[in-house]
């Protein structure tokens, strides 16, 4: 068991492993409708095997705390407590869904939740929060800001030009690389220059740690730590998350490029299944608990996906709200 | 009313913006300590009295100052970041065009982003064409924003206090040459709405449909062709985005001829837009083709003479009058 997270409650534990639960579960879900022609529209981009970074990080937030997304985004929304229902809906670009169909599952934010903006320009969250923590800073408040990108991302510019503002000024934020050895088709030591992305944050005078991605109690940690120190002045912090993406870079693509061995050694540190297995042997989960768990969170699926299917399309000319705060502004 | 300078109403409306709402703050490269020390810079002496936590100085980042103000204003602050010159906003435009202007739709409305980024153009100085580069028909084509171009100072004034409260995205476009003109502007809380053209001459025989600084030029021929008995009408648009056709119409239905004038290059410029308004909406009305005068198709040259041969004159709106009366 991990030394570091034996203060951690019970309920915080069952908690987690709920949560990762449900999102590997939603995210299967999407694995069996998108197999499916005409079942899902678009992409589906899925962040199966790093559901421990969205939960640990997620937990480790107060309520008013920011979160700002990307393209990989089911796992952080759903750990933040966002509706299964309306963010099935979305991705099905129904009208009940969290962003009215506007966004389908590339873009979607849930402002009631705080996870207020979420981009799929790769490297476009960080300069954003930014801006969300310096309104932390400027109005004194006493929450934090936390970004989750890639380390396909860490080589956009706009990064550096955000780890740099955000020491300089000091702000309230947590930038969370979620490092899953991918950047696309491209293995990390083809699209990175050093082994580290924590080690960056040397360069900006930002500590910068690494955790085991694929333990959420490593990850809660962590972040908890860190998040302390970010909400009482300390400035921003950086944290690499090392875990890994178990599918292709969307459901288009079968990994025709990815050593079978290396997916085999990674199926092994699955982070939701090494979960539930540290939790039955310590005793703080009964194997009757886990099949009620289960059941239950299939049962919210087949609700998401019912509600889903019943909810209607956007009507073709609701295409045309919501570009202006007023709708005189638009051209036409 | 006071007479001051087109700078000097720019930060007038900015101060008075900072002293009604605390959420008003200012950013970019040297807004607080520039390397200029004129009062005829819209920032000048705003740090001095608003203090550097409202008047930040940021680094020579140009995708964090618009990131700056389009995760501030979703907090519901309302940002004013400055771009030192239009060129350098294709490095802030992922954060203007894909995120200021769509993360509203993105959301279903649910989220706003009232920023304002002040650019600073124009084409003089010598500057060459990565300092001077007129960019609007980019920011027009980006939907979810609004774009506001003004010529005098009181109308500086009056848009900027519309912008910073507007609570949309605005890009407003301020050409540097126009700092140091003076003009009469009404004191206190002045707002212009956005998208409210203005007749700046009235004329009979044509229009000529302008913005920013080229609504000037667009008088001086006025002023040539008023001794040969031709009557100009001058359009000053003001706003791009959103657009006032109601008054383009209205002039080209009183005239029945339409010169457009910009300062940027023409192929696939806002001019072009215009032109197609008018031919979709008020063909019938027209008695000549329309005209347009631009900029050449090529970068903004460096040498004084090249320069001047860039900037549409006075004599090339005339020459594109007499060609349609």
């Amino acid at each position: 068991m991990n030394m570091k997270a034996q203060g951690i409650e019970k309920h915080i534990r069952i908690k987690m492993y709920e949560k990762m639960l449900l999102i590997r579960k939603f995210e299967e879900k999407l694995v069996e409708l998108s197999g499916i022609d005409g079942r899902l529209p678009g992409m589906q981009i899925l962040a199966n095997g790093q559901e421990a970074v969205a939960v640990g990080v997620i937990e480790a937030l107060e309520t008013y705390d920011v979160v700002v997304s990307n393209h990989r985004s089911h796992g952080h929304l759903l750990a933040r407590g966002a509706d299964p229902k309306h963010l099935m809906a979305e991705i099905m670009g129904k009208a009940t869904g969290v962003n009215k169909g506007k966004s389908g599952t590339l873009h979607m934010s849930v402002p009631e939740i705080n996870v207020l903006m979420t981009s799929t320009v790769v490297g476009a969250g960080p300069p954003m929060s930014v801006g969300a923590a310096f309104a932390q800073q400027y109005r004194n408040e006493k929450n934090i800001t936390v970004v989750f990108f890639g380390d396909g991302a860490a080589a956009e510019g706009s990064v550096h030009e955000a780890m740099n503002l955000a020491a300089l000024w000091k702000l309230p934020i947590i930038f969370v690389c979620e490092n899953n050895c991918w950047a696309g088709a491209q293995g990390l030591g083809q699209h990175c220059s050093i082994g580290d992305i924590a080690d960056r944050g040397a360069a900006y005078g930002i500590p910068g740690e690494f955790v085991d991605g694929n333990d959420v109690e490593d990850v809660y940690y962590y972040a908890l730590q860190i998040a302390t120190r970010c909400r009482n002045g300390g400035g921003p912090g950086l944290i690499e998350a090392k875990t890994y993406r178990m599918r292709g870079h969307g459901e288009y693509d079968h990994q025709h490029y990815v050593d079978k061995k290396e997916l085999e050694k990674w199926y092994a540190l699955d982070p939701v299944k090494r979960y539930g297995k540290r939790l039955l042997n310590h005793g703080l989960m009964k194997k009757t608990e886990f099949e009620t768990v289960e059941r239950n969170m299939e049962k919210v699926i087949i609700e998401a996906v019912a509600f889903a299917d019943q909810s209607p399309y956007p009507l073709p000319d609701e295409a045309l709200e919501d570009v202006w705060a007023v709708e005189e502004g638009g051209q036409s | 009313m006071k007479t001051i300078s087109f700078g000097q109403a720019l930060n007038d409306g900015l101060d008075l913006a900072m002293s009604m709402d605390d959420s008003v703050f200012i950013a970019g490269e040297g807004v607080g300590v520039s390397i200029h020390v004129d009062p005829n810079m819209p920032t000048h002496g705003l740090l001095a009295k608003y203090s550097p936590v409202r008047v930040k100085d940021t680094p020579v980042s140009e995708a964090a100052i618009a990131g700056l103000a389009v995760g501030a204003s979703c907090m519901g602050l309302r940002p004013v970041v400055e771009i030192m010159f239009f060129p350098f906003f294709t490095l802030a435009s992922d954060m203007i065009v894909n995120h200021a202007a769509k993360l509203r739709y993105l959301s279903g409305g649910s989220s706003s982003f009232p920023l304002t980024v002040r650019v600073r153009a124009g084409v003089s100085f010598s500057a060459g064409c990565q300092h001077s580069h007129n960019l609007e028909a980019w920011a027009t084509h980006s939907p979810g924003l609004k774009v506001v171009f003004p010529s005098t100072p009181a109308d500086a004034k009056g848009l900027l206090l519309s912008a910073i409260f507007d609570p949309d995205p605005v890009v407003f476009i301020e050409e540097m040459g126009l700092y140091w003109m003076q003009g009469e502007v009404p004191e206190g809380d002045y707002r212009i709405r956005l998208g409210e053209a203005q007749v700046v001459r009235p004329g009979k025989d044509c229009t000529v449909v302008s913005y920013g600084s080229a609504v000037f030029t667009a008088l001086e021929a006025a002023k040539i062709l008023s001794e040969e008995d031709v009557s100009l009408e001058v359009l000053d648009l003001r706003s791009l985005v959103p657009l006032d056709k109601e008054s383009l119409l209205d002039s080209v239905k009183k005239t029945g001829r339409l010169v457009i004038l910009h300062d940027a290059t023409k192929f696939a410029g806002f001019g072009a837009e215009i032109a197609a308004i008018v031919a979709d909406d008020a063909f019938d009305l027209l008695k000549a083709p329309i005209k347009r005068v631009a900029a050449p198709d090529i970068p903004v040259p460096f040498s004084p003479p090249l320069e001047k041969f860039y900037k549409p004159n006075p004599e090339m709106v005339v020459k594109a009058v007499r060609s349609i009366l």
